[in-house]
């Protein structure tokens, strides 16, 4: 089925050059931090996870957010999301290799990157972040490909797939969990030192995840003879509306806790993301923004004439996806950084050569995500020839 | 029976293998005739006084890797830092302070053979050789 | 044809499982033939200073000024090779000067007298008994050692930084760059450490191998005692029943080793 990827339309053969030459120069930036150390990023001895890792956070969600569609149709037996399950389960696959990605670009000696798996180490939930990251994209490569080679052959699946799909489903709620889990059991980090963070990971994960699915088929339906269809797009638009009102009550309920307790340290993070601390708030216009996307995005999501309209529908999506990248990517590392341990400020800015690696990656993510839609639209429209 | 088998672009597949060929064993026929001799490694003069090693050459020789391995482990893990060798003798088991006071040469001594065999032990990047002349 | 080249492919899998199974039966059995003479054993050090759990305490009524803390943090700083960087984002530091409020922010206190309000503070790693770093650490690089010790291993830490994230003290630092060129004089006896590792104060693990006592308390003309807290005889614990002692963030339950006499 790999064939179907290798041929396509002029502007599919450029889309893929212009990504690989993206990946070329973020490689190349890569090669220049493996020589001279992550010292050319802008993380410090104070804030020491920076881009890479929020990104990785952030992929992690739009990844888990495959659920979104296998759970309906598969446990629930909502028809509709049939033709479209292997567009969440392909991206599931693009996000995953991303985080992976970010997660190598992120390390001070990537060489020894298979010391995790060398010496086990169960009371690290590093370790078991691995095993469940590596485990979906074993799931999602896995039924991904069985379930399109199957309708390709109009055949059913092998039974063996169904089970691994049924395992899929508390899987994609457990990669966003255990990396959540990664920062709510930190003692020393009080604004990570929370039990709703789990759960805010995942209500953002699921606004931000089928919110750029939608955005994907509505291009898909404008690029190619495939529709992913209009009811299965207001169904994905209904689940992005409750992820994102959730995700902003979530952190409607920190800033309760945070604000009305007064404890000083848990203020202070909060205080440094949204009005600056000492001086220092270079990411206090940043949160704001995301902010208003948020609250944008649910008026024109609640109100079902303008979530009905597929062109405001998009914009709201993109008001999902930026602003909760935003308060992931950005927000999260670095008000959780900020102030450091003994109450010292010092700000993180990511550098050039951090952000061009950081493309090169994102380039990697979206190269894999084009090829393996071209194959399922392929197969699709093989189908309805 | 199946059809007639033919081959396509019979022409630019042999092209193709040949010049794969040819890149392939590159190694071989760009160093034909300058085989390099073996490497000497020399000794210092407090590595001769010393008669031998903390075990016979033939040992370190094929060994010192695991050895340097073992005694990693040993030191920095298990806080075990003596070594009793198979002659009972104790040495302190460290790179840069036992096996680097004698084979104080490291540009002569390790370096002849690494260069040779083009391996790169990381041990150097934290290590500090003890050189006559300091780098 | 399908088949052909499947078995082609099945045919070529098993050739090569074939062939490099000699290979690998040689490789273990070279380590036996060279394996013959009699078996060397390591041993811990003789005249070593040992102990259940290593302790540091810390008399801050012997100091006036940032001046008086300034030999302890040099002797660590230069027979550790650390390095000196004008990048601040870059710094490593194993044991420094912290003020009252940002060494201890969690005992706030507006009207703090006099002394403790512009009085320097010592601060180091804790060596804590429950160490959440230990915990975060996915390869055991930084691990708990019998002597009580939270100690690095610099071979195998992969530079994830998980264990700097964990430590509710920021006692660690990471290598953002090859420190070489900025070690002023290098000591031969200690290793430098490469780029891409965290590194953090060892309590001297190798001097107390030599039966020294760390290079700070050799430093700190008995400002700084250091001893078995589960030895009732010792310094430490002597100096822990007659004085009053803070810790640093002792409500987290990390358990910290170091101890201020205020």
């Amino acid at each position: 089925m790999l064939e179907l990827a290798l041929k396509g339309s002029k502007k599919y053969y450029g889309w893929m050059t212009a990504l690989l030459a993206v990946i070329g120069v973020g490689f190349g930036c890569y090669l220049w931090q493996l020589s001279f150390g992550l010292g050319i990023t802008g993380m410090s001895r104070d804030v020491s996870w920076g881009f890479y890792i929020a990104q990785f956070t952030f992929l992690v969600g739009v990844a888990a957010s495959a659920v979104m569609l296998v759970l309906p149709y598969y446990l629930h037996n909502y028809k509709a999301f049939g033709k479209i399950t292997i567009l969440g389960e392909f991206l599931a696959v693009s996000s995953v290799t991303m985080c992976l990605l970010f997660i190598i670009v992120d390390l001070g000696q990537p060489m020894r990157a298979l010391n995790v798996i060398l010496y086990p180490t169960p009371t690290s939930i590093l370790f078991w972040d691995m095993i469940v990251l590596n485990g979906y994209l074993f799931l999602n490569v896995v039924i991904g490909w069985q379930v399109l080679e199957a309708e390709r052959n109009s055949v059913a699946p092998p039974a063996w797939v169904k089970p691994l799909i049924y395992l899929s489903i508390p899987w994609a709620v457990s990669i966003h969990t255990v990396t959540a889990f990664l920062y709510c059991g930190l003692p020393g980090r009080g604004f990570w030192l929370t039990a709703i963070l789990a759960p805010r990971f995942l209500a953002s994960a699921f606004a931000a995840g089928p919110s750029f699915l939608i955005l994907l088929c509505l291009i898909i339906r404008k690029l190619t003879r495939f529709d992913p269809g209009k009811e299965q797009i207001q169904t994905l638009a209904k689940i992005v509306t409750y992820g994102i009102i959730l995700n902003v009550f979530f952190l409607l309920c920190e800033v309760f806790v945070v604000f009305y307790s007064k404890i000083p340290e848990h203020m202070d993070h909060l205080k440094y993301l949204f009005v600056g601390l000492h001086g220092h708030g270079v990411l206090v216009p940043w949160m704001w923004t995301s902010v208003g996307l948020m609250l944008t995005s649910i008026i024109l999501l609640v109100n079902p004439m303008t979530r009905k309209n597929e062109t405001v529908l998009a914009v709201a999506c993109l008001c999902v996806f930026f602003g909760t990248w935003i308060d992931k990517g950005l927000g999260m590392i670095a008000g959780g950084f900020v102030p450091s341990p003994l109450h010292h400020v010092n700000e993180y800015v990511p550098t050039i050569p951090e952000i061009i690696i950081t493309l090169g990656v994102y380039a990697t993510g979206f190269l894999v995500l084009t090829a393996l839609f071209k194959m399922a639209i392929s197969v699709k429209e093989e189908l309805s020839a | 029976m199946p059809e007639e088998k033919k081959i396509y672009d019979k022409g630019k597949v042999v092209a193709g293998l040949i010049i794969f060929a040819v890149i392939f064993m590159f190694p071989f026929w760009y160093n034909l005739g300058k085989a390099a001799p073996a490497p000497e490694p020399v000794l210092t003069d407090k590595a001769k006084a010393a008669k031998e090693c903390i075990e016979p050459k033939s040992f370190m020789k094929a060994e010192h890797m695991q050895v340097l391995n073992d005694w990693r482990g040993s030191v920095v893990r298990d806080e075990n830092r003596v070594y009793v060798s198979s002659k009972d003798k104790e040495f302190d088991m460290s790179l840069s302070n036992t096996c680097l006071d004698c084979h104080s040469n490291k540009a002569d001594f390790c370096d002849k053979c690494h260069n040779y065999a083009s391996v790169n032990p990381y041990c150097w990047d934290c290590h500090i050789d003890k050189p006559k002349e300091n780098k | 044809m399908e088949n052909s080249r499947r078995t082609f492919l099945k045919i070529a899998g098993i050739s090569a499982l074939g062939l490099s199974a000699k290979p690998v039966l040689n490789a273990f059995a070279v380590s036996e033939e060279h394996g013959e003479k009699k078996e060397a054993k390591v041993i811990p050090k003789k005249g070593a200073l040992t102990a259940k759990r290593w302790a540091m305490v810390i008399d801050t009524t012997k100091f006036k000024s940032a001046k008086d803390l300034e030999p302890m943090i040099e002797a660590c700083n230069k027979i550790h090779n650390i390095p000196v960087f004008e990048n601040k984002r870059h710094e490593i530091k194993w044991i420094w000067e912290e003020e009252f409020k940002h060494a201890f922010p969690d005992l706030e206190n507006e009207h703090m007298n006099d002394r403790i309000k512009s009085l320097p503070f010592l601060v180091l790693c804790n060596q804590c008994q429950d160490a959440p770093c230990v915990r975060a650490c996915p390869t055991k690089a930084t691990f708990k050692q019998e002597d009580g010790i939270v100690a690095m291993d610099f071979h195998r830490c992969i530079g994830c930084r998980f264990c700097m994230a964990a430590c509710p003290y920021g006692s660690r630092s990471f290598n953002f760059r090859d420190p070489r060129p900025f070690i002023k004089e290098t000591n031969k006896k200690f290793p430098t450490r490469m780029k891409g590792v965290v590194e953090k104060c060892n309590f001297c693990s190798e001097l107390l191998a030599e039966g020294k006592k760390p290079a700070c308390v050799e430093a700190s003309g008995g400002a700084l005692v250091f001893g078995d807290l589960d030895d009732p005889e010792s310094e430490v614990r002597k100096l822990l029943k007659s004085n009053y002692t803070i810790r640093r963030k002792t409500a987290l339950g990390t358990g910290p080793a170091i101890y201020y006499i205020v």
